[in-house]
């Protein structure tokens, strides 16, 4: 059982993962240059890892000596990755702080489309959870806070009409696929 | 209508509109970066574009990279907050590509100084991105004042980033742990957190000051209120409970983890409960309180919380499979858990734990889901499995069916090479489980994909299968092999064909017709050693075929390499002498075995035994010898080499170990001394023999120097009396040496004048099993037969001590230091006699044979007949015994 006990230090994370549902990445981010070291592993990594959980409703998977934690939603899915012997809730706080300031930034609407549409400030907020795999902020309010930059530039009026519009918008087609 | 276009769209592209970028053109339209006034939305959109592009794995040449970096420069101009943040950004990605890049120093050092609080995060982060050691030293007041700032973000940039210079200015940093200290106090949480792992970061090697950063926590001076900061905490004391090695169970360090399972927080109490189960020497009841956790755990609604419950569980059932028995039930219950892994987990968790008669029931349960879960997972099923096998034997044909069934999935070469590991481990400890499962092996190599385990396996079935009732049915599968493979398993087969020619008379003539058919093999090897197994067998002698084919050279190979190529330096006209390679040593199969029982039991990510480690040792102590001349010159090369024998407590003053290195005539004591006194510089380190009878010190090399905390060694060479029998003995042995008492940091010497000392060591004893090499004989019964022309003595003993046969067989087989041929050495159960066959050598390769009848009344008796190339040993080993 050696190296079980868990080295003290900050570096938890080892990658954070965004893929869409044909298992291509969106946005990836891996923290340790000893895991994965080139594209081509990594995208390997990705595929492996979209194969076991894309179906399998689960939450926690063990994979090439990584535990990964996973969300998915809509045409999403959220991974976080840390090392074989690391505290699994604590990966999950991440994953729980990832995916809800994502979901705050895009007004709940998490689809493919919406990321794409919004992918710089989902890229800052990638950039202010996670440091180099130190876990900056896990709550989600303060991440937002720090990174909802955009919303004084629409005047307020025009943002709730297209707010409400745009989930009028997704009521309608959710409504129209069940 | 709307719908309807969404969904064409959709097809399209996914939503994606950023699919199909092309490198070059997003490159050209960078230059826009250069207009001015900066148009922020565009120019955001465009840097996305770059991002993203990197984002996917697209590479940029070094040239290409500065230009970019260069362009992003210019858009410092804008105040736009978001086209700066993903300025920042963008630095940072192209920091390690691009050159020049501490150009932008100034522009992020004004942005982290300045009044716009949502830069100056940022900017201290992207700042540390770019900087090397000698940029530091500029912005070390900034970075000073950034750590104690009072907003959050700030402070938690600085310190994370600091953090990370580490790496490449360590010195400088460690001059800001004041600032560390309080940032430390700050009422944030991932403050704190990021502020203790700096702490600690500078702190960790001296370990008084982890001590105090820990009890300050602990006294609720400084209050932790962040989940992970006492997660940290807990990691670091459980660093420094196990490096303060045994007496940690009354520490306080403990009761702070202990307390840790009573925190509001699940993170913390996972973390507590974790440490415990991984602290090495728990007693049960320390462990209580941690199991009953993860026993609540087990039944959380959270898939990861039980997840991580029922992994660590799975560690505690390795250790203390009996602290689990209240946990059985929610075990159970996780069995059919939605998540596979969870499932895995809890079930090789009860094999663990669980009684025979659930056995059934439990394998039933994994068997519908196998194929669904990852290799990982797989590997720690075989294991379990393996496990299982060994304790409850008569399961053998339920689990070896669905070994059986998992070897015919899919799986990668580790995954498969476990479970023929498995099944070859239950071949050999339970005979009634042979058949089988060599008739799943056989099945397995017909389509097996990995060359290695092909051989492996095609190796034992010719050691294995000619012993099997019915030899003649496996030879279809070997011969398929040739038929159908690479040239490597080809020759493993003909290898294994020619096995069975040998131990199988009736088979005989088949075989040689099979050989025959293999000399016209394409391939050199594989057509050499057709041709050399069809001569041997040729000749239908049953004493040749013995010894080239079923016992063949019994040399050790790396020194019969080093012999050879020695004697064709300086080549002789005396013929080379086979017999002066000492035989391989069996204790390296030991190790081998031992190397992958650790890795067996290991944790789910233990990589491969690393193989190489017995053969290292073999050769180890020859190489270091060899390098003392008056030992080279010695005749013959090392025979063989004893376990070390500790002469001295553990916890003394000077931990002396003995080594004894046997040599065709000569005895080297190998004397490591370890020096533990921190104010004692010792020289001239020897040790003082009294050797018994017939012994004659030949040579005393003594050590000249021997510091604080190292070890060296120490040899006294002597020959070895020409009467066998004056050969076992105790010796008196004193370590004799020069103190000089010196300086505690430094380790320099306070005077130049020592004086003598002398501190007495246990008796060093020479027995039989010093200078015998065990080595192992794959047919006893040919070999006992082939012995029958040489001398051969036979005697009685009664050994009252011992109550069992296991006891009896494990001390004889121990006292005389010689390896159980044909598994002589496991006495089946209920039996009153036993038959115990030994071989080994002699030191000058004297082969010695040893069967040993033992029968049990109310005391063992013992009938042992050797037989020896040398009469002189075998009448040492029949007065010896006893």
């Amino acid at each position: 059982m050696e190296g079980s006990l868990l080295e003290p230090t900050l570096y938890t994370v080892k990658g954070m993962l965004i893929l869409d549902n044909d298992g291509h990445r969106i946005l990836a981010k891996y923290y340790d240059p000893a895991i994965f070291p080139t594209a081509k592993e990594q995208k390997a990594f990705e595929k492996n890892l979209f194969n076991k959980t894309h179906r399998a409703n689960a939450e926690i998977i063990m994979l090439d000596g990584l535990t990964c934690v996973y969300r998915s939603n809509v045409d999403l899915f959220f991974y976080v990755m840390g090392s074989c012997h690391e505290n699994e809730l604590i990966l999950m706080s991440v994953l729980q702080c990832l995916y809800d300031s994502i979901s705050q930034i895009l007004r709940k609407n998490v689809e493919k489309r919406v990321v794409m549409e919004n992918l710089d400030i989902v890229m800052l907020a990638m950039d202010e959870i996670c440091d180099g795999g130190i876990i900056l902020e896990a709550d989600s309010q303060s991440v937002v806070q720090r990174v909802a930059l955009r919303t004084d530039d629409i005047p307020l009026g025009e943002q709730t009409v297209a707010q409400v519009f745009q989930s009028a918008k997704e009521q309608l087609k959710w409504s129209l696929l069940k | 209508m709307a719908f309807k276009r969404d969904k064409k769209e959709e097809e399209d592209g996914g939503g994606n509109i950023f699919q199909n970028l092309e490198k070059t053109s997003v490159l050209q339209e960078a230059r826009t970066f250069n207009d001015t006034p900066v148009n922020p939305r565009k120019c955001t959109h465009i840097l996305t574009k770059i991002l993203y592009l990197l984002n996917q794995g697209e590479q940029l040449g070094s040239t290409e990279a500065t230009e970019v970096f260069f362009a992003v420069t210019k858009l410092f101009q804008s105040k736009d907050v978001v086209l700066r943040r993903m300025v920042y950004l963008g630095i940072k990605e192209l920091s390690s590509l691009a050159e020049d890049v501490i150009i932008v120093t100034s522009s992020l050092t004004k942005d982290m100084t300045g009044r716009e609080d949502l830069y100056r995060a940022a900017a201290i982060r992207a700042l540390c991105s770019i900087t090397d050691v000698t940029m530091l030293q500029s912005i070390e007041r900034y970075m000073k004042q950034a750590i104690v700032d009072r907003n959050s973000a700030v402070s938690s940039a600085a310190l994370v980033s600091s953090l990370h210079l580490t790496k490449v200015a360590g010195e400088v940093v460690k001059r800001w742990v004041n600032e560390a200290q309080e940032a430390a106090n700050s009422d944030s949480i991932m403050v704190q957190y990021h502020a203790l792992g700096v702490l600690y970061h500078i702190r960790k090697s001296d370990r008084l000051a982890v001590t105090k950063l820990v009890a300050k926590f602990k006294s609720g001076r400084m209050s932790l209120k962040s989940p992970f900061a006492i997660c940290l905490v807990i990691r670091i004391v459980s660093k420094l409970l196990e490096e303060a090695g045994g007496e940690w169970a009354e520490s306080p360090l403990f009761d702070f983890v202990e307390s840790c399972l009573r925190h509001k927080s699940e993170t913390v109490i996972y973390e507590a409960a974790h440490a415990i189960v991984n602290m090495k020497n728990t007693t049960q009841r320390e462990l209580a309180p941690a199991v009953s956790v993860l026993q609540l755990f087990c039944t959380s609604p959270k898939p990861t919380l039980r997840f991580a419950a029922v992994r660590t569980l799975n560690k505690v059932a390795m250790s203390h499979p009996a602290a689990l028995m209240a946990c059985n039930c929610d075990l159970e219950s996780l069995i059919t858990d939605s998540n596979r892994s969870i499932a895995t987990l809890a079930i090789t968790t009860l094999l663990k734990t669980g009684a025979e008669s659930s056995v059934d029931r439990l394998m039933k349960q994994i068997s519908s889901f196998v194929c669904e879960i990852s290799d990982e997972f797989k590997i720690v099923v075989v294991q379990a499995i393996r496990a299982l096998c060994l304790k409850f034997p008569r399961k053998h044909s339920v689990l070896m069916n669905f070994l059986s069934t998992m070897l015919r999935d899919e799986g990668g070469l580790e995954y498969k090479a476990s479970i023929a590991d498995t099944v070859i481990t239950i071949i050999e400890e339970n005979p009634d489980a042979k058949e089988t499962g060599l008739a799943h092996l056989c099945e397995f190599i017909e389509d097996c994909e990995h060359t290695s385990l092909a051989v492996r396996i095609l190796h034992l079935l010719g050691k294995e299968g000619p012993k099997t009732k019915q030899p003649s049915r496996y030879i279809r599968f070997i011969y398929n092999r040739v038929i159908l493979e690479k040239a490597v398993v080809r020759g493993a087969a003909v290898a294994a064909m020619a096995q069975f020619g040998a131990a199988c008379p009736d088979l005989l003539p088949n075989i040689l017709v099979l050989l025959a058919r293999c000399q016209m093999d394409s391939d050199d090897e594989v057509r050499d050693r057709a041709t050399y197994y069809h001569t041997i067998l040729q000749c239908r002698d049953t004493l040749i075929a013995n010894h080239y084919i079923i016992d063949t050279l019994q040399v050790s190979l790396p020194i019969l390499e080093k012999a050879l190529y020695q004697y064709l330096q300086n080549p002789s006209p005396i013929p080379f002498d086979l017999k002066s390679i000492p035989p391989p040593s069996a204790v390296a199969d030991d190790h081998v075995a031992a190397s992958n029982k650790i890795a067996a039991e290991g944790s789910i990510s233990s990589t491969a035994p690393k193989l190489s480690k017995p053969q290292r040792e073999e050769n180890y102590y020859a190489t270091k010898l060899n390098n003392i001349p008056e030992i080279a010159n010695l005749n013959g090369p090392l025979f063989c080499s004893s376990e070390p024998v500790q002469l001295t407590e553990s916890e003394t003053e000077y931990v002396v170990r003995c080594i004894k290195h046997c040599f065709p005539h000569h005895l080297v004591l190998q004397f490591e001394c370890l020096n533990t006194l921190n104010d004692q510089l010792l020289e001239n380190v020897w040790v003082q023999l009294e050797p018994s009878e017939g012994y004659e010190v030949v040579h005393s090399i003594p050590c000249p120097r021997l510091q604080y905390g190292e070890s060296a060694s120490t040899y006294i060479i002597l020959r070895f009396p020409d009467q066998l029998s004056a050969t076992i003995g105790n010796f008196g042995a004193t370590l004799k040496f020069v103190v000089k008492d010196c300086d505690q940091t430094t380790g320099l010497p306070d005077t130049e004048e020592g004086y003598d000392d002398e501190y007495m060591l246990e008796d060093v004893e020479v027995s039989l099993s010093d200078q015998i090499q065990k080595v192992s004989k794959a047919n006893f019964g040919a070999a006992w037969e082939e012995a029958a022309g040489y001398c051969e003595m036979e005697d009685m003993y009664s050994l009252a001590s011992m109550s069992s046969l296991e006891e009896a067989v494990a001390n004889v087989t121990a006292f005389l230091g010689m390896q159980p041929a044909e598994r002589s050495d496991k006495v089946p159960q209920g039996k009153s006699a036993h038959t115990l066959f030994l071989s080994g050598f002699f030191r000058g390769g004297q082969q010695v044979l040893v069967r040993a009848k033992l029968a049990l009344a109310d005391a063992v008796t013992m009938q042992l007949t050797v037989r020896s190339t040398d009469q002189r040993v075998a009448e040492l080993i029949t007065s010896t015994v006893g």
